[in-house]
């Protein structure tokens, strides 16, 4: 359903503006989103300062100075700093993308920073996934077979394990599907850009026996073609690959299968 | 998805800001003005109908609907209408390139958006040109 407002309980307020670092010659302003689910207040965003001089190059580097030096209960996940696991996606500067990539010195301003967009709030800048994993489970994202298991690995040509580069890249960050206005308004049913970018890595894969199966799942009116093609998954991914396509590509492998 | 943050603790998980927070692209936008345009049309479709029954009604009536299209505001409306109509077409055609999995590179997506937004301008205005010689 389309709802351009947010609930009640998720209105935004204006914050805290926390003291700026002694001694600072070079400053960042952060406007930090936050909320606390033990505080009974609502969301609000908080006002922060970076001392450039004495933090690494990118956003989340910022966030890590904050957290150590200015306010210890500011609350995101990370983990290995290096666009590879995809802890730190959340909403910077408009975009999502990961906070270890994105460099400090790309934000024109203020840096404004949201948890993924139109997500249930666990905490400050941490989304609840738990329908995201949900969804990714539901494309069985793993080999099928029914051939007999060869006595080593299952083989396959140059040509096609090329198929699978754009699609294997992808560390499901989410936040391509929380940048898609459809996924916005019809996640509970839409599998979003994520899953179905994972959806045809399978699709595609040579050795993957179960062709069939995977798009008799995916052809419904809510799971596939809610995709209207807006953009924003390959705009935003912050690893560079397109969903869009690779949705695209189920689609016409769809009609093809018809044909 | 669960919006309890803790089970039995009744507090609401909030929903995280999304639409008003967002940057805009072209590709966002154009997807929009699809939408509105399609929307718009509907109205326009009517215009078209009210003329047509106007042509089976006689003379007067026809005169009387000539006269409220030939009007400063008449032209206005018919403008939106022409250029909604054109914009909605160039639009299909974009998604349809899209359907056929053509125009997904960076440049490419951005430019089909801009080019369906310039593109229906230009030609609005020519159908204007073309019907005020005509006329």
């Amino acid at each position: 359903m389309v709802q351009l407002l947010l609930p009640k309980n998720s209105r935004i307020q204006t914050g805290k503006t926390w003291p700026k670092p002694d001694g600072g010659t070079r400053l960042k302003e952060f406007r930090i989103y936050r909320w606390n689910p033990d505080d009974g207040k609502l969301p609000q965003i908080d006002t922060y300062f970076v001392d450039l001089d004495d933090c690494g190059p990118m956003v989340l580097d910022g966030l890590i100075y904050l957290k150590n030096k200015i306010d210890p209960t500011l609350t995101f996940r990370r983990s290995c700093r290096e666009g590879i696991c995809g802890s730190c996606a959340m909403n910077i500067d408009g975009l999502n993308t990961l906070a270890c990539t994105k460099g400090l010195d790309e934000i024109k301003g203020k840096v404004k920073v949201y948890p993924l967009p139109h997500m249930p709030v666990v905490k400050d800048l941490i989304p609840d996934l738990t329908g995201f994993y949900a969804q990714h489970r539901a494309i069985e994202p793993w080999l099928k077979t029914v051939s007999p298991t060869p006595q080593t690995e299952w083989l396959q040509s140059h040509d096609d394990r090329a198929k699978l580069d754009g699609l294997y890249e992808c560390i499901l960050c989410a936040s391509c599907s929380t940048s898609c206005p459809s996924y916005w308004w019809n996640g509970d049913r839409y599998l979003g850009p994520a899953v179905l970018l994972q959806a045809y890595r399978w699709l595609i894969d040579s050795r993957d026996e179960a062709t069939g199966d995977r798009l008799d799942e995916l052809e419904d009116p809510f799971r596939l073609y809610r995709c209207h093609t807006i953009m924003n998954c390959a705009n935003t991914c912050p690893k560079n690959l397109n969903p869009a396509k690779a949705i695209a590509e189920i689609k016409k492998m769809l009609i093809e299968r018809r044909l | 998805m669960s919006t309890q943050s803790k089970p039995g603790s009744g507090v609401e998980r909030p929903l995280s800001p999304h639409l008003f927070i967002y940057a805009p692209s072209w590709t966002m936008v154009m997807s929009v003005v699809h939408r509105g345009t399609g929307a718009a049309l509907y109205f326009g479709t009517l215009l078209l109908a009210a003329w047509l029954i106007a042509v089976g009604a006689g003379k007067s009536s026809y005169d009387t609907v000539q006269w409220m299209f030939n009007s400063w505001l008449g032209q206005l409306v018919l403008l939106g209408f022409t250029w909604s109509l054109l914009c909605h077409l160039l639009g299909g055609i974009r998604f349809l390139i899209w359907d056929l999995v053509y125009g997904f590179g960076e440049k490419e997506r951005r430019w089909l958006a801009i080019g369906t937004y310039v593109l229906s301008g230009v030609l609005t205005v020519l159908v204007f040109i073309v019907g005020y010689i005509v006329k």
